[in-house]
């Protein structure tokens, strides 16, 4: 049951990163990020981690996805990659690229972690806001400054020059 | 219960499938959507970590990952929409000012 659910999360995830990078249109790749990043919200889910999946849906699938939206929404985009591709033969690495970093990956995995499956078990909401709130405090206080720096920073960025 | 190499095995499918779109795309924001999604591989990853080991470590760093990502998909955007302004063309192929 866990598996077969399991399975097909996968498969809508890996879809969806498919889309993504193999459909031309920008908004379309939106779209598919959305799907994707709900999936990854509903593994979360498996995982035990019901703050992070909340987290997941609000932050990334809303208010991320909106930015991007609205970003491609005002620089219409979509024809940039209609025409023949200039640098076709160096943009085809990628595919040697993928297949080498997936086995690389797979390698480490399969050699550093293996099948055999340790305490395990699940830490609940209330665990990780203990955590938050005293282990990793210093680097939860420092995350508010990173995000004022980041608005004022896009607030002057995007300020018209007069 | 679905073994925590599985998650890792998604993970690593998805973080190559990010860098591949990375590479193979020529719009900046879908270049920038592709890092998204590489980074969400890794906090996948980290996840099923956390999890095998029974503690929410994993999580409280998924957590900052997720605040840091915030900051830098807007901080981003609004370099591309500068760019934009600037050259009114959005190819990463322009942009080869600094290459040498």
């Amino acid at each position: 049951m866990g598996t077969a659910a399991f399975g097909l999360i996968a498969l809508v995830i890996l879809g969806s990163a498919l889309g993504l990078v193999l459909k031309r249109n920008p908004i379309h790749g939106a779209l598919f990020l959305v799907v994707n990043l709900g999936g990854i919200a509903a593994l979360y889910l498996t995982l035990g981690a019901e703050f992070l999946a909340a987290a997941q849906v609000i932050v990334y699938a809303g208010a991320i996805m909106v930015l991007f939206v609205f970003a491609i929404m005002i620089l219409i985009p979509g024809k940039e990659e209609t025409g023949p591709d200039p640098r076709r033969g160096y943009r085809l690495v990628a595919i040697p690229v993928g297949v080498a970093l997936l086995a690389e990956l797979g390698l480490i995995a399969a050699r550093r972690v293996g099948t055999a499956s340790g305490p395990g078990g699940p830490a609940g909401v209330e665990a990780m806001g203990r955590l938050l709130f005293t282990d990793y405090l210093l680097p939860f206080e420092l995350t508010s400054v990173l995000l004022l720096a980041a608005m004022v920073g896009v607030m002057l960025l995007s300020r018209r020059r007069t | 219960m679905v073994p925590e190499s599985y998650y890792l095995a998604l993970s690593a499918m998805l973080f190559a499938i990010g860098v591949v779109g990375v590479i193979v795309r020529r719009n900046p924001l879908v270049i920038f959507m592709s890092i998204e999604l590489a980074l969400n591989a890794a906090n996948l990853a980290l996840v099923a970590f956390g999890h095998r080991h029974g503690t929410a470590d994993g999580q409280a760093l998924v957590f900052f990952v997720m605040a840091v990502a915030a900051a830098e998909v807007a901080v981003g955007l609004a370099i591309i929409v500068v760019i934009f302004r600037a050259r009114h063309r959005l190819s990463v192929d322009d942009l080869n000012l600094m290459r040498w």
